[in-house]
């Protein structure tokens, strides 16, 4: 069989998803384009080079409706014979875009790929393409539909995670991605967001707060206490699917949950051939992929159960794996993830993550290889595996080894 | 025409005046569908006719459905439930168009209801579609939609109209919980348009000058926006996050009702209105093929009138009571006077001291003072209430009573000397009745010189809100006696259900293995939370643990006691579990909500605040956990095997007590209809083979009866073989 190889990826920096942010001035459109012609000069790709832009998005609505990934191809400088296909499996939205570009790959279905993702939160409300899964009591209903938030929650009281337990684990993320800055470890992958005439808008992550500790964030209320215990009383649906717990114990808030950003990341895929023909040298390989469905109550709970699915895959256990990334979403899954499998956290989000520097939806799947890759790469390690909860109860996986 | 009519005034205006023959109330039948839509359209062509008013001939205008429409629909399945409702939308969107043209929406005739009264159900749908409601200031009439308590939804537009007409959030208290108001109430809400004097002028004057633009619905206008937004609009998308959650919450998601209604009103919304009508019929024709409707519908809304009506009453002249003793002033005693004398029956209440009599007499105070409070109660009322209660320790003042409750301390040899005591005072044919819950009957009558007119009536805490009475005959008890129990729970307004004698009756023998199950459980490790919440995801009101706490840990702890020393080698060894863990508790002061101690901690004011840490302590919980529905299993079954063994035995003489009665007496898991109809639905096959299973796995206490073997083998259902109908057989 083929081979897939990652020969590039980059990424945005990430502003903040609100109306001050740096980035809110930037259309989606705008924004991914410049990741495509970013690839597209580093790489010297010309003409008919890839075989589509498969292009994730969690919030397929308004400027980001329409596919968004033709859209972007249009305005971006790559020709218009390659096509575009958005695609939406939310927070792994990304990753899925990547692991469908390699398989499309290893099956011989082309030579190439870009792949990669695109969320601008302060342009597009999270939620605002609508959601039946939140409101049709077909599913509503006889599924136990709860907010993530209370999700992340539900996990921290049926795994035992503390208040301090989810904010020590934030503290972390800050410290490690203010270093992780500070040492310019993302260099090699952070593409400056500019205007039409060229101008830098954005050139590093916005969102950080460096110099967060225990007492700032000891401050900060529980966010979904109150969806969860007084109106309208999400817990007790929680207790539907969980009747063994008593009570919700509510420890997430903005400052241990991943922040709402802008932001976008693209990953080029190709076959040896591939490569060859334009001289590239792959970075790395994608060894396995894997995506999983899960009680879509706790809901976040998938990157278990994808990671142990992406390990079979592979034919490997969970000790030949070097360095992790898990998506931040919200500290609690993290946690569960490294309480699953006795990983150690100087293995995992060595450079922060999404609780720090933000989660752009629809990009973060592709942000984290690219993160992956970059520092298995600065540490000489040769396998990693990258993983995301997704809503509604799904999660999905990737393992790449450095060539 | 027989129960619609219609008059055509010179005035030009069409009085239809529903008036079904025989019946105190409306309800509508096939036929009468039928009469009121060869009316509208006779009106409909009717040049001469320039508006059409719809009423009634009763006081009231109609009470709702008749529910052998339903049944007849059902009897040819999903599709004759559909195209019958279909049939009714029909109907009620011809009175709704009016003749109006579909493009312009003009050129039709104005169609105004006239509520002289009550107007439920159907009795509310039918005056929805039309295009102006009017009700007489009525105070006593009640409007509304009270479908969802009997398990079904408004389904003949109700639905549909309602939230269009007030939004989701608006319409929820009327479809959700079938809040009931009053006339002026109703007008507030925006359910009826207007409260009129003479409603039937009002409502002739106004059909007469109606402009097109008053007789076109909101709903049909292009500009129609839902109230609150619809379920993709910001605010209504959180509206149906929010609508779900709570049902869910509430209901713990064991009633298909809730969640049908909010899919129609779900998927309504975000089509053209007779699109949502179709979907409306669609959800409603699920709910109405699913057993737990019919369930609900025949022992909630059918047996329960049943037997209030005196199904299982033997003949006897009228037994209603005038002047009634209670001789005890506590709790019972107090509540029992209290529900007498609001039915307007004079009470002698006596108790050893006359302070004791006095303090029984202003439970009922407290009571009206409440209400007053609450505009419930007028003060003449308080006062004509209170006039009818006298407290006393005089027995002499029994001397014309024609009953007598007695609510003394639960002992035998008190008892015996207070029967004796009184029985030499009462007049010769006075009925005496206790309200013992543990004693039998048949012991308590040795003490009587008038066995056959000795009784017991059984009342539940708090007697107010209890709406079960259970009646008990003695061996020796004879017709006159249960009469007389029975027309005595009539007057006050309760649901009687008639057993025979045995150790806990028939309620409190199934109620005491269910909490003894729960509390066993724990003593086995299972965690207590997964226990209590297991019972409410069964649509239990509440969990074992809570319920031992609620009605106290040393009444528990009596029992067991009581029914040990009675039992002697016969007291079942597996028991012991459970003994254990109460007596413990007891020891440990944890006397329940009362001593805000018990399986829960309680905060000073009584509110539940966890599970007791303690608790898991000394009962850890096993490493390996049941699955849900075990632990469901082991509390449904330690209920209905005594139920059937109750039947298997003799002391429940009619399945549709015992099911009445396990809803109304212990809030046996209402949306199954009690005990027998969710074996049924369960089917006695499956039954049989889960008690092997559990009665291999925890004891002999989950035995198959030989009943439910034979009915099984056979293939039979408790209502085919023991209902009414094959009772008549």
């Amino acid at each position: 069989m083929t081979e897939a190889y990652i020969y590039d990826a980059v990424r945005s920096p990430r502003g903040k998803g609100r109306k001050d942010g740096s980035l809110h001035e930037v259309t989606s459109v705008a924004l991914g384009s410049q990741m495509l012609n970013a690839i597209r000069e580093r790489s010297g790709l010309d003409g008919h080079a890839v075989e589509d832009v498969i292009w994730g998005n969690a919030t397929q609505a308004f400027e980001q409706g329409g596919c968004l990934a033709r859209t972007t191809v249009l305005a971006s400088e790559l020709d218009e014979r390659i096509p575009g296909l958005s695609i939406n499996r939310f927070c792994a939205s990304g990753m899925e875009a990547v692991n469908l570009a390699a398989n499309q790959v290893k099956g011989g279905a082309g030579e190439a790929y870009i792949a990669g993702g695109v969320e601008c939160m302060s342009r597009v409300a999270m939620g605002s393409d609508g959601a039946a899964v939140a409101v049709d009591p077909t599913v509503a209903m006889d599924h136990y539909f709860v907010p993530q938030g209370i999700s992340a929650d539900i996990i921290a009281t049926e795994y035992g995670f503390s208040r301090d337990d989810v904010d020590s684990f934030a503290v972390e993320s800050q410290n490690r991605a203010a270093a992780a800055w500070e040492d310019k470890r993302f260099d090699k992958s952070i593409v400056t967001i500019r205007d039409v005439n060229g101008l830098p808008i954005l050139a590093h992550d916005e969102y950080m707060r460096p110099g967060t500790d225990m007492q700032t964030l000891g401050g900060l209320k529980p966010a979904f206490k109150d969806l969860g215990e007084a109106m309208p009383g999400f817990d007790n649906v929680a207790k539907l699917k969980y009747p063994h717990l008593e009570a919700i114990n509510h420890v997430h808030h903005a400052g241990n949950s991943s922040g709402i950003v802008d932001g976008s990341a693209a990953v080029l895929i190709g076959s040896k051939e591939f490569g060859e023909k334009y001289g590239l040298k792959p970075r790395a390989r994608i060894r396995a992929t894997a995506k999983i469905g899960t009680d879509p109550t706790i809901m976040l709970t998938g990157p278990v159960p994808a990671t142990e699915r992406v390990l079979k895959a592979a034919g490997m256990e969970i000790g030949d794996i070097d360095l992790f990334e898990v998506n931040e979403a919200f500290s609690s899954v993290v946690l569960r993830f490294m309480q699953a499998f006795d990983v150690d956290h100087s293995k995992l989000n060595v450079n922060g993550g999404a609780i720090a520097m933000g989660h752009p939806l629809g990009a973060s799947g592709a942000i984290i290889i690219g993160t992956l890759l970059d520092e298995m790469e600065r540490q000489g390690k040769s396998t990693g595996l990258a993983t995301l909860c997704v809503a509604s109860g799904m999660g999905a996986a990737t393992v790449i080894e450095l060539v | 025409m027989t129960e619609f009519t219609m008059e055509k005034g010179a005035d030009g205006v069409a009085v239809i005046t529903w008036d079904v023959p025989g019946k105190s109330m409306n309800v509508l039948s096939m036929d009468g569908a039928n009469e009121l839509d060869a009316a509208v359209t006779d009106a409909l062509a009717d040049e001469a006719v320039k508006g059409i008013v719809i009423t009634s001939g009763k006081d009231t205008f109609a009470a709702g459905m008749d529910l052998n429409v339903l049944a007849g629909f059902k009897e040819q399945g999903a599709e004759g439930v559909f195209e019958g409702v279909m049939s009714l939308h029909h109907l009620l969107r011809k009175i709704e168009r009016a003749g109006m043209d579909a493009k312009t929406n003009k050129g039709g005739k104005p169609i105004a209801s006239v509520l002289p009264g009550t107007a439920l159900g159907i009795g509310l749908e039918l005056p929805l579609s039309t295009h102006r409601i009017f009700a007489a200031d009525n105070p006593k009439a009640k409007i509304g939609l009270p479908e969802i308590q009997v398990g079904i939804f408004p389904g003949s537009g109700g639905t549909t109209r309602l939230v269009r007409k007030l939004g989701v959030m608006g319409a929820s208290p009327f479809l959700l919980q079938a809040k009931l108001s009053d006339p002026k109430a109703a007008a507030k809400a925006g359910i009826i348009d207007e409260v009129a004097e003479d409603p039937l002028a009002a409502a002739k004057e106004w059909v007469l000058n109606a402009k097109d633009a008053d007789i076109l619905k909101p709903w049909d206008a292009k500009s129609y926006k839902v109230p609150g937004g619809a379920p993709y609009h910001p605010a209504g998308f959180n509206t149906m996050v929010g609508a779900n959650a709570m049902i869910m919450g509430n209901t713990w998601g064991a009633y298909p009702a809730p969640k049908a209604m909010l899919s129609a009103v779900y998927e309504g919304l975000m089509v053209p209105f007779d699109t949502a009508l179709k979907i409306e019929a669609r959800w409603f024709t699920n709910v109405i093929m699913n057993p737990s409707s019919g369930n609900m519908i025949r022992s909630l809304f059918l047996n329960k009138e049943a037997l209030e009506k005196g199904a299982n009453r033997p003949e006897a002249p009228d037994q209603t009571v005038k002047k009634l003793g209670v001789l005890g002033a506590g709790m019972m005693g107090a509540g029992i006077a209290l529900v007498s004398a609001e039915a307007g029956i004079e009470v002698v209440l006596i108790d050893q001291s006359q302070e004791a009599a006095e303090r029984g007499k202003a439970y009922s105070e407290s009571y009206l003072d409440k209400g007053i409070k609450r505009g419930k109660v007028t003060a003449e009322k308080k006062e004509k209430m209170l006039s009818l209660i006298t407290p006393t320790t005089d027995y002499a003042a029994l001397s014309d009573v024609d009953l007598i409750i007695e609510a003394v301390f639960e002992d035998q040899g008190v008892k015996a000397e207070i029967t004796k005591a009184v029985e030499a005072v009462i007049p010769e044919d006075a009925i005496f009745a206790s309200n013992t819950s543990t004693l039998p009957i048949t012991g308590l009558a040795k003490a009587s010189s008038r066995p056959e007119q000795f009784i017991g009536i059984h009342f539940f805490s708090p007697v107010e809100k209890m709406l079960l009475v259970e009646i008990i005959k003695g061996k020796e008890t004879g017709d006159r006696a249960v009469a007389k129990a029975l027309d005595y729970v009539r007057q006050i307004r309760k649901t009687p259900i008639v057993v025979n004698d045995a150790r806990f009756f028939y309620a409190n023998r199934c109620i005491i293995p269910y909490l003894n199950e729960g509390a066993r459980m724990v003593s086995e490790g299972v965690n207590p939370v997964l226990v209590d919440n297991a019972a409410r995801l069964l649509g239990m009101p509440v969990g074992p643990l809570q319920l031992i706490d609620e009605t106290s840990i040393d009444l528990a702890v009596k029992i067991a006691t009581a029914t040990k020393e009675a039992m002697g080698d016969a007291y079942p060894a597996d028991a012991k579990g459970t003994d254990e863990l109460m007596f413990w508790l007891f020891e440990e002061g944890r006397k329940g909500r009362k001593a805000n101690a018990g399986f829960y901690d309680y905060d000073e004011k009584g509110k539940r605040t966890g599970m007791w840490p303690g608790l898991e302590a000394k009962y850890p919980h096993a490493a390996e956990q049941p699955e849900l529905v075990e632990v469901q299993h082991r509390l449904m079954f330690a209920q209905v095997l005594e139920a059937v063994r109750a039947l298997e035995e003799g002391v429940l003489e009619d399945i549709r007590e015992g099911d009445v009665g396990a809803i109304l007496g212990w809030g046996f898991a209402p949306w199954s209809g009690g005990p027998f109809s969710w074996l049924d639905m369960l089917g006695a096959a499956y039954a049989a083979d889960r008690c092997d299973h559990l009665s291999a796995t925890y004891g002999e206490r989950f035995a198959c009866p030989a009943l439910l073997w034979e009915m099984a083998e056979k293939g039979q259902t408790f209502y085919k073989r023991f209902g009414p109908e094959a009772k008549a057989a």
